[in-house]
């Protein structure tokens, strides 16, 4: 195992509140209010030590980190340490004139999610009429701010045939970057993975579209994309290794290794306002748990991708596998993979359940 | 927006677009290419050739700048830069 580096990315979630209630959503379940969120000098602090730290890139996410008054001032601290400021936002709240200013803060870029290439797709999924003309409104004012945007689109079975229109609905707002991102199934979408999973045939069918797409906008769009697990080969590398170069701050200040972390029993995470952030990145029992090679079994131990993928997604397999430290099942060489692509498939071909949109309250 | 994809050529007068910025890591000591999701490490030659992409050198320009520091032949330097910036710009790391 490589010793630590420093960090480079950090996502700082600001708020669980958001006027959307996608039920993919990536918060946990237990939701935070307001009266949880750390306060405007409290993340300073923590931005300021990010960057001695080395970080380079932060993440301002949420919930909606809109909702956050003190939004152009934590990103114009960023700006001054020259930490890379992407926001990444759902696009229904803001007030016209709020992107003019986090541009004017020093924001980097934005990240404009759509539940849908079409307004009606986009209203039902995030639960909440106007949405979609909400967040048009948005990415148009980002660029017009002058601030490059990413449109972020999360698939599933009740938007996979919208992908074409995806991509239609990013070159017309003048997008760099297009995220086909499906989605992954923890938390709320776990919970509602009955009604999400997209089926085999309907997945094939987008990742050649993709492709094709990926080719012939070249140099025009760039389309990122993340390939869903339950009909993958291989895992994912989960964000790029457990607490390797990046980790995430929860409104209260937890330290976690990615939004999910708080899902497997018997982590203990430290608390950004209480304790120095380097201490915590070298010493947090739960950043250490999982950290490197040492922790795996077989047929990670031995695997020559373990340094590729490190074993895949923790969370994934403590709800497939039943053990945060098995292989994720994701993965063809786990012993649990056949069950996952089963549940897949089996899902996709049965009728979609109603959603158990994310509020607080709703599934707790 | 841009509608096709840019070819580059010895008077394309490249730049970074505004999504990705050039950053002196002090921790690291090294030089960061920072972008949305990305961060890229340049080597010392295409750190040559970055900090002269600002919108006015030519690519011509630069090949004749980097000629001269590296001592090389520019019949040389030229393909290369051409093949680097197209791979850049294809990437939207780099903008013709």
């Amino acid at each position: 195992m490589t010793a630590l580096g420093p960090p480079i990315g950090m996502l700082a979630e600001l708020t669980h509140r958001c006027p959307l209630q996608c039920p993919y959503c990536s918060n946990p379940l237990d939701l935070l209010k307001a009266d949880r969120e750390l306060k405007t000098d409290q993340w300073l602090s923590i931005f300021e030590q990010a960057a001695d730290l080395g970080i380079l890139q932060v993440h301002l996410s949420g919930g909606e980190p809109m909702l956050r008054p003190d939004l152009p001032q934590l990103i114009s601290a960023l700006a001054t340490r020259g930490i890379y400021s992407n926001l990444i936002t759902a696009g229904a709240s803001g007030k016209p004139d709020a992107m003019a200013r986090l541009a004017e803060a020093g924001l980097d870029h934005v990240q404009v999610s759509f539940q849908g290439a079409l307004a009606e797709t986009t209203d039902l999924i995030a639960n909440m009429k106007g949405a979609h003309g909400k967040k048009l409104e948005t990415a148009r004012a980002a660029t017009s701010a002058g601030l490059p945007v990413t449109v972020n689109a999360p698939i599933h079975r009740r938007n996979i045939g919208e992908v074409a229109a995806f991509i239609a609905l990013a070159l017309d707002l003048g997008a760099e970057r297009l995220e086909v991102a499906n989605v992954q199934y923890y938390g709320w979408a776990y919970l509602n993975r009955p009604a999400l999973m997209p089926g085999r045939d309907e997945v094939l069918r987008m990742a050649d579209l993709v492709e094709r797409e990926r080719e012939r906008l070249r140099g025009v769009l760039a389309i990122d994309f993340v390939a869903p697990d339950y009909y993958a080969r291989y895992p994912k590398a989960c964000m790029g290794g457990w607490a390797r170069d990046a980790f995430m701050i929860t409104p209260s200040g937890a330290v976690m290794p990615c939004h999910a972390a708080a899902s497997i029993p018997g982590l203990a995470f430290d608390n950004a306002a209480t304790r120095p952030l380097a201490e915590i990145w070298e010493h947090s029992s739960a950043l250490q748990a999982y950290r490197g090679t040492d922790w795996m079994k077989e047929p990670c131990r031995t695997c020559d991708r373990r340094e590729i993928d490190f074993g895949g997604c923790r969370c994934q397999a403590m709800v497939i596998a039943g053990e945060a430290a098995a292989t994720d099942p994701a993965c063809s060489k786990s012993p649990h993979h056949g069950r996952m692509v089963e549940l897949a498939t089996t899902e996709a071909s049965a009728q979609s359940p109603d959603y158990i949109y994310r509020r607080i309250g709703a599934a707790v | 927006m841009i509608a096709t994809r840019a070819i580059a050529s010895p008077t394309s007068q490249p730049r970074l677009p505004r999504h990705v910025r050039l950053h002196r890591d002090r921790v690291r000591g090294a030089w960061a290419l920072l972008s949305p999701e990305k961060i890229l490490w340049p080597d010392e030659p295409s750190l040559a050739i970055l900090t002269r992409c600002d919108g006015k050198r030519s690519v011509a320009d630069i090949a004749a700048e980097i000629a001269t520091e590296f001592d090389a032949p520019i019949t040389d330097v030229e393909p290369d830069i051409i093949a680097f910036v197209q791979d850049w710009s294809d990437r939207m790391v780099l903008r013709l």
